[in-house]
């Protein structure tokens, strides 16, 4: 079985991002890059199917900056066989790429696509939906547990007030969530093995998918800020506090 | 134009999030279509109906539509959404699953969890995990988005005669088949709609000591949630986490004991109208959003709390 897996360069988890001056969108400039948290573990969860011997090849795909390669070569340094790059300094919005990935599914025919639940910049949770309707492939979002039982992949979801399993017949698609695992370090000599590991590189315009341009960034602005708050002494003082001057007691 | 409303409902109750989807979608436009989907559905029907500001219930009945599998769902949810300037949808597990899914067979983009409306095609919506507010505008021919509920508020009741239309419903043609289906069982509240939430984090320690922030929680009528780090540390069932990636929750009153308040943590909790954070470490980052923080062993403070409420 082949895996495809689609990462995301983002800022990364830790840190706590500033508004641009002008409110056109949040400075980027200099600040740390990693891969998203959620496809961190989708590319953990394909290493383990492809160590596991249920899978034989483990490609993983991103759409963005030069700058991304470095994610890829992380990718690599984990245990994908490839990388596919395709390059673009645009923001895309994820229907441009559930649609660009459905173009790499017609070109790289994998039985299962990983991808993250959520991108945390952008905090969507579209794309794994999105490409789920242009493939119409069936999908199991939210993803904490994933294994193939003869030809069916059966993948427990996180939902609302609980859990649930699915069973699905191959090709389909996964969106993983937090607990589906716990990613692995690279480890130096992994990381030297993934620099000769082959990652294919081309433009975005290759997969002939025109940008929708349904959605428009009017501006960004820092949350309201909270008023400052106050330490009290005692648990006297607290349920005082709550009952006459917050009045939520 | 009118709004197309998808309502959640579970054993013939309508979610709660109906109520504040009703008073999101009223800032759009005044016909507002309310589609169920499921299996006998009058009794939900009726409920629905029921609230101020609806003017027509629309009901897909089928068995496959009950089981809430979503695959292939989508393509008919679309068929139904002919005609509409908006589509919305609850930001919970359902409406996040179901309706990029809905949006991309109709070949627009969606906006996901808008916590505001400034006019009929333009929203704001959290973005870093509620680091930023981004203003969108959308020129989709039909704006479909989901809607952090949290941020509007109920809507009230109403007499008016709505009328009630029954879709004719395909045979879904669904290759995804319900092995296995858990609900967490509670007596509490729900965590999204309660007025007060008490949550504990990884300093409680242990599950059994976990029993300290149930206790509260009780006491004060209200939900209990988690920290990543509770869930993880298997305190709790994972549908209780608080965050970027669990449940968005804004009550009157927020109580986080044992929790340091990481990014992650505060996107799921900082609209909350007080706060109150207890921790023994005074430069938990907890306290820069906490209305009143006590600096204590919640070891001793939580019990003493629970007796004095």
């Amino acid at each position: 079985m082949k895996l495809l897996v689609a990462i995301k360069r983002v800022v990364d988890y830790n840190v706590k991002i500033r508004v641009k001056g002008d409110g056109s969108d949040v400075e980027l400039a200099n600040l740390k890059m990693g891969i998203n948290p959620f496809c961190e573990i989708a590319v953990e969860e394909g290493v383990r199917l492809r160590e596991a011997g249920v899978a034989n090849e483990l490609v993983v795909v991103t759409f963005g900056p030069e700058a991304a390669a470095e994610q890829l070569r992380h990718a690599l340094a984990l245990g994908a066989d490839r990388a596919c790059h395709y390059v673009t300094s645009e923001t895309l919005t994820p229907f441009t790429v559930a649609r660009a990935l459905q173009k790499v599914c017609e070109l790289e025919q994998p039985d299962l696509v990983l991808l993250g639940k959520q991108a945390i910049d952008s905090d969507n949770n579209q794309v794994a939906q999105m490409l789920a309707a242009l493939t119409d492939w069936p999908l199991a979002t939210f993803a904490s547990a994933v294994r193939l039982v003869a030809d069916e992949l059966q993948v427990t979801r996180e939902i609302d007030g609980g859990f649930e399993t699915l069973g699905m017949a191959l090709p389909a698609l996964v969106s993983v969530d937090l607990r589906l695992n716990e990613p692995r370090f690279a480890s130096l000599p992994n990381i030297m093995k993934a620099k000769r590991k082959p990652l294919e590189s081309a433009p975005f315009a290759a997969l002939a998918v025109e940008p929708a341009h349904h959605t428009h960034l009017l501006g960004v602005m820092a949350p309201p800020a909270r008023r400052a708050g106050i330490r009290v002494g005692s648990v006297d003082e607290l349920v005082d506090k709550l009952k006459h001057e917050a009045k939520v007691l | 134009m009118s709004i197309l409303i998808i309502a959640e409902h579970q054993q013939g109750l309508l979610a709660n999030s109906v109520l504040h989807l009703v008073t999101a979608a009223r800032l759009l436009g005044d016909d507002l279509h309310v589609l169920l989907l499921g299996d006998q559905l009058t009794e939900v029907a009726t409920q629905v109906s029921a609230i101020h500001g609806v003017t027509k219930v629309r009901l897909a009945e089928h068995r496959t539509l009950a089981t809430g599998l979503l695959d292939g769902v989508d393509k008919q949810v679309a068929s139904w959404c002919d005609g509409y300037s908006h589509c919305v949808m609850a930001a919970t597990t359902m409406g996040k699953d179901l309706l990029p899914r809905v949006a991309a067979r109709l070949g627009v983009e969606m906006i996901s969890d808008i916590t505001a409306i400034e006019g009929h095609d333009t929203f704001l919506r959290p973005i870093y995990a509620g680091n930023a507010i981004a203003k969108v505008a959308s020129s989709a021919p039909i704006k479909v988005m989901t809607v952090r509920t949290s941020a509007f508020a109920a809507a009230g009741a109403q007499t008016a005669t709505v009328a009630i239309e029954r879709l004719p419903v395909a045979e879904v043609h669904c290759r995804t088949r319900l092995i296995e289906r858990q609900a967490v069982q509670s007596t509490r509240p729900d965590l999204a709609a309660a007025r007060v939430v008490v949550s504990g984090g990884r300093a409680l320690g242990s599950k059994a000591q976990f029993a300290l922030i149930e206790a509260l929680a009780d006491k004060l009528g209200g939900a209990v949630g988690a920290s990543r780090a509770a869930v993880d540390a298997g305190y709790v069932t994972n549908d209780l986490q608080v965050g970027q990636t669990g449940k968005v929750v804004a009550p009157d009153l927020y109580i986080a004991v044992g929790i340091s308040g990481a990014i992650q943590h505060l996107a799921g909790m900082k609209e909350s109208k007080v706060i109150v954070a207890i921790n023994k470490d005074s430069d938990a980052p907890i306290f820069q959003v906490a209305d009143y923080g006590l600096v204590g062993d919640l070891f001793s403070v939580l019990p003493a709390l629970t007796a004095k409420l």
